[in-house]
């Protein structure tokens, strides 16, 4: 499970590997040879395999919810399986009656056309709408807390590993190793249990929501405040999960960095420190981190259906768990494929984050040279 | 000099056989105070859930005078929603999430391993193929994957459970050894090995394996956080049937039975949180701990 409980162990003995395709980039050239291409290609591949996945899921296992809800409408109304079985069509919104490979080339056709079908119980609403309605206060949460804690783990990373072994690197890297080891969801249920009830110092029960319901949404300064004040405790779930891992990798990247011979070699052409921190040193070490982000914000996602749950937050997770509850597989099946996707793009903008921060890469191509 | 004084006495200690290396191991672990309280932690929730169960007799009948009772001597940390002992419950509730855990992180090691080795032995389009699978099965939100499949299977004997997080928790392992095989395939004794043709299975179990047994081991441990991390969050959300103890059906209690609300009930829900947070805690720090032993190069 990528949903990463880092892991100090994992962290420093991850190597950094690209795919076979991108090694054989220099051999191939040309449109495809393009780090662009072939992460398109790769993100198109995806999709595909996990609305398949979706599918063979609701579909075709032994006891699937289509042949569960075919039972349910037999007993609930005493009506024959045919028509149980043609209810159950219109409601999964397949033709049961075709052979399963047309079933899955018009579910593949109707996902094309961004439609996930309806939701079960709320009649007549999209589960493209319902998903949109959530996903947003789930991103802002989530990459939030995220980019925060990027950000700071960088920042002390870097720092501990100038000062190894001093009593802040020892402070930093411990707690780091403590808090990236504890799952998220603990971090939030002791947030609740001693700050909420214990100690009364935040009020979680007005905190719950995406926003409190009688203000006016708009960018007005009082409803951006109400968003923040909502969103703040995921947030720093978000961020206190995922800082360690930052602080952890960031410091072994640096000291690594730091052994390399052209930081050396900058050090005896008597560039200033400053100089030698930022290019020499931090943007080597960055480089692995941006790979490890888009990692972490499939994991992050994963993980913050649990962390809304909690909270009572108005994202997807939350919307997630009760479509689990309810039995509304095609919002369950929705909500995987448009998390996928989410996580997705955020490796697309990882990838070519890195190319862009990475010289080597555009170099070696040449025909993607900048 | 100081190369030379090693060996030397590395010489002296390796002579009676497994006792000394045992020694020699925990000599080298309490050299990183991180990873010995790792080991203790480790051991000492070893202990709680497989050992203590024998001696601690069993206590849960419900009791509906000592419903949310404070904590006393009596129940050191109070009792449960049904007057049912907490601390009685920690130590019934480790077995189960602990045995699930590394039966999930058996199978995934082995899935891992297998192909992993594979793709990186074998090369050319296979590797292409596992690689693929591997990257989409690392994109797909896995936590998200297992709350729907366990809301389709409901798994309900922790063999049933440990499959299901193993098929979804493989990949960064794999990617990993498939990375270590590709450094050790160019060595000389694969080689060696490749022109004897003893093989590929040969080459990967008797050649390859055994160099990565300390990688393998530390791998093994992170996979048991990842699965604790996973079962841990779909029994929270009631998601396996709730039969039996463990802890994190414990939480699920605790937080549904409103526990959360009665002051007095603090060490109810902290006795679970702990648990389950303290033995990842210990797994983590072995497993860091591990790595300085069996790396020299992180010794120094």
């Amino acid at each position: 499970m990528a949903t990463i409980t880092p892991a100090q162990g994992e962290l420093q003995i991850r190597t950094f590997q690209r795919s076979p395709l991108s090694r054989a980039r220099g051999h191939l050239g040309g449109l495809w040879g393009r780090p662009i291409t072939q992460a398109i290609a790769k993100a198109l591949l995806t999709i595909f395999v996990t609305s398949t996945i979706t599918f063979v899921l609701i579909r075709l296992m032994p006891g699937s919810p289509v042949e569960i809800k075919i039972d349910e409408l037999m007993q609930q109304s005493q009506i024959s399986y045919a028509e149980a079985a043609a209810q159950a069509s219109g409601l999964f919104d397949i033709n049961l009656n075709a052979p399963i490979h047309e079933q899955y080339l018009e579910y593949l056709g109707n996902l094309a056309h961004g439609n996930l079908g309806n939701s079960f119980l709320s009649r007549g609403t999209t589960v493209m709408s319902i998903i949109l309605s959530v996903l947003p206060w789930t991103l802002f949460a989530v990459g939030t807390g995220l980019l925060l804690s990027f950000v700071l783990g960088i920042g002390l990373g870097l720092v501990a590993a100038y000062r190894r072994n001093s009593l802040l690197d020892h402070a930093v890297s411990t707690g780091g190793s403590i808090i990236s080891s504890v799952p998220g969801y603990l971090i939030a249920l002791l947030i609740v249990l001693i700050f909420g009830i214990q100690l009364r110092w935040i009020p979680i029960t007005q905190m719950r929501g995406a926003f409190t319901s009688g203000i006016t949404p708009g960018f007005t300064p009082e409803f951006l405040g109400d968003i923040l004040f909502h969103a703040s405790l995921p947030i720093t779930v978000f961020f206190l999960t995922h800082i360690g891992l930052w602080i952890l990798s960031m410091r072994s990247a640096t000291l690594a960095a730091l052994e390399e011979d052209h930081v050396t070699v900058a050090r005896a052409r008597g560039l200033s420190d400053g100089r030698i921190t930022t290019a020499y040193v931090g943007r080597n070490a960055v480089l692995p981190l941006v790979s490890q982000f888009a990692i972490a914000a499939g994991a992050v996602v994963g993980g913050a259906v649990i962390i809304e749950q909690i909270f009572v937050y108005q994202g997807v997770g939350l919307r997630l768990v009760a479509s689990v509850n309810q039995r509304d597989y095609p919002l369950m099946q929705g909500i995987i494929l448009m998390t996928t996707v989410c996580v997705i793009v955020a490796n697309l903008i990882a990838d070519l984050l890195y190319s862009k921060l990475d010289p080597r890469i555009g170099r070696a191509g040449g025909a993607t040279g900048k | 000099m100081t190369t030379l004084a090693t060996t030397a006495r590395r010489r002296d200690m390796a002579l009676p056989g497994p006792l000394a290396s045992a020694f020699e191991f925990l000599r080298m672990m309490s050299k990183k105070p991180v990873g010995l309280i790792g080991l203790i932690g480790v051991l000492f929730f070893l202990f709680l859930a497989y050992v203590a169960p024998l001696i601690v007799p069993l206590q849960d009948q419900v009791d509906v005078t000592a419903i949310y009772a404070k904590p006393s001597w009596a129940h050191p940390l109070g009792t449960d929603f049904q007057g049912r002992d907490v601390v009685n419950q920690i130590v019934y509730g480790g077995g189960d999430i602990i045995t699930t855990a590394i039966l999930a992180a058996l199978f995934s090691t082995l899935i891992a391993i297998t192909f992993g080795s594979i793709a990186a032995t074998v090369g050319g389009r296979l590797d292409a193929l596992i690689l693929a699978i591997t990257d989409v099965a690392l994109t797909i939100p896995q936590l998200i994957l297992l709350i729907v499949i366990a809301a389709i299977f409901r798994p309900s004997s922790f063999f049933a459970l440990a499959v299901i997080l193993a098929l979804l928790q493989w990949p960064a392992l794999l990617r990993q050894i498939r990375a270590q095989v590709l450094s050790l395939k160019e060595r000389d004794f694969v080689e060696a090995a490749r022109s004897l043709d003893l093989g590929l299975l040969h080459i990967i179990f008797r050649e390859m394996l055994p160099n990565m047994r300390s990688y393998i081991v530390i791998h093994f441990i992170i996979a048991m956080t990842l699965a604790i991390y996973a079962q841990a969050a779909i029994m929270f959300l009631g998601l396996v049937p709730l039969s039996g103890k463990n802890w994190a059906i414990m939480l699920y209690f605790a937080y549904n039975q409103g526990a959360l609300f009665f002051r007095d009930s603090f060490f109810y829900l902290m006795g679970p949180i702990m648990a389950i947070a303290l033995f990842q805690l210990s797994l983590v720090w072995l497993a860091s701990g591990l790595e300085d032993v069996f790396n020299p190069r992180l010794r120094s």
